[in-house]
């Protein structure tokens, strides 16, 4: 049979976009193929690692068991578009490197976009709850104990709780 | 890429239904987290797809005219565990399905979609067991509604008819009025895995909290599909609020549970850990209701 | 000195904004899709395929069966370094596809079509035709007379069995009041996980062949793609960009000559192999399931008179590593604890399961399950402390090694055991968790470690280094060595700036190894990386800071001999003064009207020593005995890896062995349906590598007695920190329970059976 397309429209990273959607494409296969956000990666495509985690509309998602045809009238932020305009990098991000959260890399991205979520609520977490909202990610360097206090640390800076 | 035949997008229930009957082959696509994955691995590869992931009118949770609480079928687990009202009546429903998968999975899982593959493990189905949930099912002909424990009809196998889906789950008024429960998930690890066994308990304590009114106790992957234990909630109706009643309570689930020998547990195990996890979750139910376990 | 500071990472910065280019980001869009079919049988003979409507199916470029394997050139796999002398050659015994079935998951045709759900469905719709034999799962039963044998060259299935003899074992058992201490330890099959998975891709480029790999050695896999396709290995250009994990999986040939091979099958088109997470778990390498028997004759006094080990290592289908890890394993036994009578038989033998290759650690975390496991036991059975035991029978300062001459220059395992027990208030809780009773209980374990650095005199260590000076004072350093998460680019850049005397920004590494410009090296494994890559490092620097001075001296008159480099200034050392920095020298030395030089620096380092590497684990876990689970409340590990290059980064590096270390000892374990061989939990799901919740806090420790043998002071930390995590966990159970658990992982279903049997349940 023929393929099937779907016209969808969405902001990706900031930026409005169209796109002709094959229905059979993930949404990790748009952002990869047809936009080349690369920091969207496969680990394991059923869902089950969260390298390929990004926001929609402020909340995580693992974009391989996502179909991109859903992205229709949905804001996307991939860690591309946590960059600022002259290439200056986030908090988290700078955390990220400060902590020494980053090893071979390929959890990283996943990771620090649910660092993003768990940051925009501008809330105190427990340790518990960080865990627990880190928890869908995979990461076989690190032991997550340096990820962990990287998400920490940011989340009392931007609270102003460390004086 | 998908191996997806088609993919029909519903944008209301009605729609949905018009789309069932026109592609009778057709499958349906909540959340996606279960079907996307059958795909993936064969078991599904080639059909062909209704998507209801955009009827948003299928979204929220409310109280009927009757105060009932309404869970629309496509709340994912995040809202549900977020929702003010789980929060206040049925805290322990938010607590089952925040053990589902990882955030991301409970931000895509909807309840529907956890009830409607049909599957024992389910972490909201044991809780929902032991709630006495119903189930809405709208199609051609209208709504109907129907038990959850009637729903499940075997492993894989729900109570849907062709061209017809799940619009909500319902959680009647008088089963959740002066009922505190609480749900053990026994799994492998902290996140990211599937119950080895559920266990939902939830009792109604006597004005003196010194006697059990009622208590309810549901287990997932104790058998084919989620099971009430009547044995035990017998043993337990009617009986003063002590250790005996407990530890008399715990031991009696074996007469009705079945759970199988399987690579992921044996029999002997997932037994073993029911009694227990009957026990403190009936010890924990009684301590939410403001209840003390007198020796 | 940037040696000895935590610099940030070097690829940090590309990697949290997702620059970071893998295998998958650099592979062109117009790549056909490879997908691999496997057996559905453990044990057997394809006799045919029908292959009529995979055919069929639109954008199905061509399907290659094992029939279509013509040339047969057999290959081994292992990562180690070629060997000249035929003897000491890895076993050469996989084809690209085979016909001859030897595990449920076997290679034994390919699709390569224009899509992935067009290569997806042809699978499915490829029929085969097997002639079925009876298959064997246990590593003893294969060892049996009459067992389905594998291969023919190895009867009973032994791939090797080696022997260690000191002493008279017999004789010494005979002394009277010996007390025997007996036990069986076995570790499961486990895998790297690491979260890309293998991944390659291939074309042709004119007559030759490009391979871009996923992989820890690319100058080795150019060799093996070379040896697969029968051609000249110069015909071979491999690249190896970062990598997402490795941890001794991509230690091996995975598919790197099978893409090739495809590729040229099609015209030599560009073909992708991108290997699903479930096809990762079996049909890539594991971790060797290994059962020891540890035999020990105690004297009351608490010496060792006797030991005895038996080591059967499960290496699944095919050689690949073979007999190293489990040989590497059994080698440890000796000499963690001396003792003068000691009989070690350690036998590697062929199952129908997954092959197993290298993984972290190497053979050691096994070893050290059995015999810190083991040691415990014999702790109790004489009502010994266990750290005094273990203080007491350690290999003691002074001590060498015949065959490679190590020594254990310093008092390190005191050193770290004291270390570690007071992070952990060990003393307090050994203590307090005596003699507990209820439902939930606590203990606390201890265990140690020790891991030989690299492989000399077993093998090659050669390594290659390159540094190019740039206009600006800067220069690149390229290695052989590789990037593999581990920070080696890092620590290669703190010491490059240290010999060369440039602050480090100046140093630019070259991640990218590509074996048609990258020098040679044999790459990541061992642990070496540091150590091996430093000899060269300094070499390099010295030459290339060399022939800066003497071209200071032309241009400033001084005599070499006065002057130096420091922080990218021409320095006369005498009086420190600044004559000019190197910028300037650069630019003039490249642009120089009358004596232009490009300063490079290029030199070969052969390593003929390694270091011993030391540590040790306390663990402490609070049992639920009626829920039949161990939960870890804390952990230390203490090691001594000599002067850390880059303290931040070797404490994060033992975080993650930590981890791997922790999965080891409570979860992790790839299971096989008895029935038919087919693996019943491959993908993350099921396999239950732990999570962000299935960790406490873990604390890394450190002692820095400088290693005497090394360019920089530093030994090996990559694996080391695997190797007793697991042990610790186990004793701590074993001390709040009484319950010693014999085989790993302490998971809910084996602590049932224990404590089933112990009658605590």
């Amino acid at each position: 049979m023929s393929k099937q397309y779907k016209q969808i429209h969405c902001v990706i990273n900031g930026k409005e976009r169209e796109a002709m959607v094959d229905v059979r494409a993930s949404l990790t296969d748009l952002l990869r193929n047809d936009f080349r956000l690369t920091s969207v990666k496969k680990g394991c495509e059923v869902g089950e690692c969260g390298a390929c985690n990004v926001l929609i509309n402020g909340e995580c998602f693992n974009s391989c068991i996502y179909l991109a045809v859903w992205a229709d009238g949905k804001e996307i932020l991939t860690l591309e578009g946590l960059e600022g305009p002259n290439g200056e990098i986030s908090d988290i991000q700078q955390a990220f490197i400060d902590e020494a959260a980053v090893q071979c890399g390929f959890c990283t991205p996943g990771a620090i976009m649910s660092a993003v979520e768990i940051l925009n609520e501008g809330r105190e977490l427990s340790d518990e709850e960080i865990r627990i909202r880190m928890s869908g990610h995979l990461c076989r360097c690190t032991g997550y104990e340096n990820i962990f206090r990287a998400v920490k640390k940011t989340m009392r800076k931007r609270l102003g709780l460390d004086g | 890429m998908y191996d997806i035949k088609a993919l029909y997008e519903a944008e209301s229930v009605a729609d949905a239904i018009r789309l069932l009957q026109e592609h009778p082959e057709a499958q349906i696509i909540a959340g996606g987290s279960d079907v996307l994955v059958q795909v993936r691995e064969g078991k599904r590869a080639g059909a062909e797809l209704v998507s209801i992931y955009g009827i948003d009118a299928m979204r929220g949770v409310t109280y009927d005219e009757e105060g009932a609480i309404r869970i629309g079928s496509l709340t994912s687990f995040s809202h549900i565990a977020a929702d003010p009202i789980i929060r206040e009546k049925i805290p322990v429903l938010g607590e089952a399905v925040s053990l589902v998968g990882g955030p991301q999975i409970r931000n895509i899982g909807t309840i529907g979609g956890n009830t409607c593959n049909g599957v024992t493990s389910a972490d909201s189905a044991s809780t929902l067991f032991a709630w006495d949930a119903i189930v809405e099912l709208t199609g051609p002909d209208g709504i109907r509604k129907v038990p959850i424990q009637e729903f499940y009809i075997k492993a894989g196998k729900v109570d849907l008819r062709p061209a017809e889906l799940q619009t909500a789950i319902i959680i009647p008024k008088k089963a959740y009025e002066g009922y505190f429960g609480n749900y053990i998930k026994y799994a492998m690890r902290e996140a990211m895995d599937i119950a080895t066994l559920g266990c939902s308990v939830n009792v109604c304590l006597t004005e003196d909290k010194t006697g059990i009114r009622d208590a309810r106790i549901a287990y997932g992957v104790a058998g084919p599909v989620p099971m009430r234990v009547p044995t035990a909630e017998a043993a337990a109706k009617g009986q003063p609020v002590c250790r005996e009643t407990v530890e008399t309570f715990a031991k009696s689930v074996l007469e009705d549970i079945h759970p199988r020998d399987s690579w992921r547990a044996a029999k002997a195990f997932r037994e073993h850990i029911a009694v227990e996890m009957a026990k403190r979750a009936l010890t924990k139910s009684i301590e939410l209701a403001g209840g003390e376990i007198r020796e | 000195m940037y040696t000895g500071q935590s610099i940030k990472r070097v690829d940090a910065l590309d990697k949290v904004t997702g620059r970071t280019k893998y295998t998958d980001d650099l592979c062109d869009r117009k790549a056909y899709i490879a997908r691999v079919l496997h057996s559905t049988i453990a044990n057997g003979k394809v006799l045919s395929f029908d292959l009529s409507e995979a055919e069929k199916v639109p954008g199905v470029v061509k399907i290659l069966t094992c029939f279509d394997v013509k040339e047969k050139h057999y290959f081994p796999t292992a990562g180690h370094p070629w060997s000249t002398d035929p003897g000491h050659q890895d076993v050469a015994d996989r084809l690209v596809l085979t016909d001859r079935v030897l595990f449920y998951g076997d290679d034994i045709a390919a699709v390569v079509a224009e899509d992935e759900v067009a290569a997806a469905q042809a699978l499915r719709l490829i029929r085969v035709e097997y002639e079925e034999y009876p298959f064997v799962l246990d590593v003893q039963k294969a060892m049996e007379d009459g067992a389905p044998l594998l291969h023919e060259n190895y009867p009973n299935n032994i791939l090797k069995h080696t022997t260690i003899r000191n002493g008279d074992y017999e004789k010494a058992i005979q002394e009277p009041g010996l007390i025997k201490v007996e036990g069986w330890y076995e570790t499961p099959v486990v895998q790297h996980c690491h979260i890309e998975n293998f991944i390659c891709f291939a074309e042709k480029e004119g007559e030759r062949i490009t391979v871009v790999s996923s992989t820890q050695i690319p100058h080795i896999v150019r060799r093996i793609v070379g040896q697969a396709l029968g051609t000249g290995w110069g015909n071979i250009r491999v690249i190896k960009p970062y990598i997402g994990g490795g941890f001794g999986n991509k230690q091996d040939i995975l598919y790197e000559p099978l893409c090739a091979w495809l590729s040229l099958q099609v015209g030599g088109h560009l073909v992708k192999l991108d290997v699903p997470r479930e096809e990762t778990f079996v049909c890539n390498r594991t971790r060797h399931s290994i059962r020891n028997h540890i035999i020990s004759w105690v004297r009351p006094d608490g010496t060792y008179a006797a030991r005895k080990l038996e080591a059967f290592s499960d290496q699944g289908a095919y050689a690949s590593h073979g007999h190293s890890i489990c040989a590497k394993g059994a080698g440890a036994f000796p000499q963690l604890y001396p003792c003068p009578n000691v009989e070690v038989d350690a036998y590697t033998v062929f199952t129908n399961k997954p092959v197993a290759g290298a993984m972290r650690g190497y053979g050691i975390p096994q070893s050290m399950w059995a015999v810190e496991s083991h040691t415990e036991d014999v702790c109790a059975a004489i009502g010994a402390d266990p750290i005094e035991f273990r203080r007491r029978n350690l290999m003691p300062v002074g001590y060498t090694d015949g065959f490679s001459k190590n020594e254990n220059y310093f008092d390190s395992f005191n050193q770290c055991l004291d270390k570690a027990m007071k992070a952990i208030d060990y003393e307090r809780k050994y203590k307090e968790y005596q003699n507990q009773t209820g439902d939930i209980r606590r203990g606390i374990g201890v265990a140690v470690f020790w891991y030989n650095t690299a492989v000399w005199p077993i093998s090659l260590e050669s390594t290659s280094c390159r540094m190019v000076l740039n206009q600006d004072g800067s220069f690149q350093l390229q290695l052989g060595e590789t990037e593999i998460g581990q920070g080696a680019d890092t620590a290669f850049a703190q010491m490059a700036a240290d010999v060369v005397g440039v602050p480090v920004e100046k140093v630019h590494v070259v991640s990218c190894q590509d074996t048609d410009v990258t020098p040679f090296g044999t790459s990541a494994y061992a642990s070496r990386q540091t150590y091996v890559a430093g000899f060269s490092i300094r070499q390099t620097g010295l030459q290339l800071k060399e022939k800066i001075l003497d071209y200071a001296h032309l241009l400033t008159r001084m005599p070499a001999f006065n002057l130096d480099i420091r922080e990218g200034n021409i320095v006369r050392i005498p009086d420190g003064r600044v004559l000019m920095n190197l910028e300037e020298l650069a630019t003039e030395a490249l642009y120089s009207l009358d004596n232009s030089r490009h300063i490079t620096a290029e030199s070969t380092y052969q390593v003929k020593s390694n270091a011993y590497s030391f540590g040790c684990t306390i663990a402490e876990v609070e049992v639920d005995i009626p829920m039949c689970r161990a939960k870890l409340l804390n952990i230390v590990n203490c090691h001594d890896a000599g002067k850390l290059i880059n303290p931040a980064l070797a404490e994060a590096q033992v975080h993650g062995g930590m981890s791997m270390g922790i999965g080891f000892g409570l979860s992790e374990k790839l299971m096989f349906d008895e029935k038919t061989g087919r693996p019943l939990n491959n993908n993350l799901l099921d396999y239950k590598l732990s999570t962000f919740l299935d960790h406490p806090t873990l604390k890394a420790e450190f002692v820095e007695n400088a290693e005497p043998t090394s360019a920089f002071g530093t030994k090996g930390l990559g694996e080391p920190p695997a190797c007793s995590p697991a042990p610790a966990i186990r004793n701590a159970i074993y001390h709040a329970t009484g319950v010693g658990v014999k085989n790993a992982p302490a998971n809910p279903h084996n602590l049932f059976k224990a404590f089933s049997e112990a009658g605590l349940i």
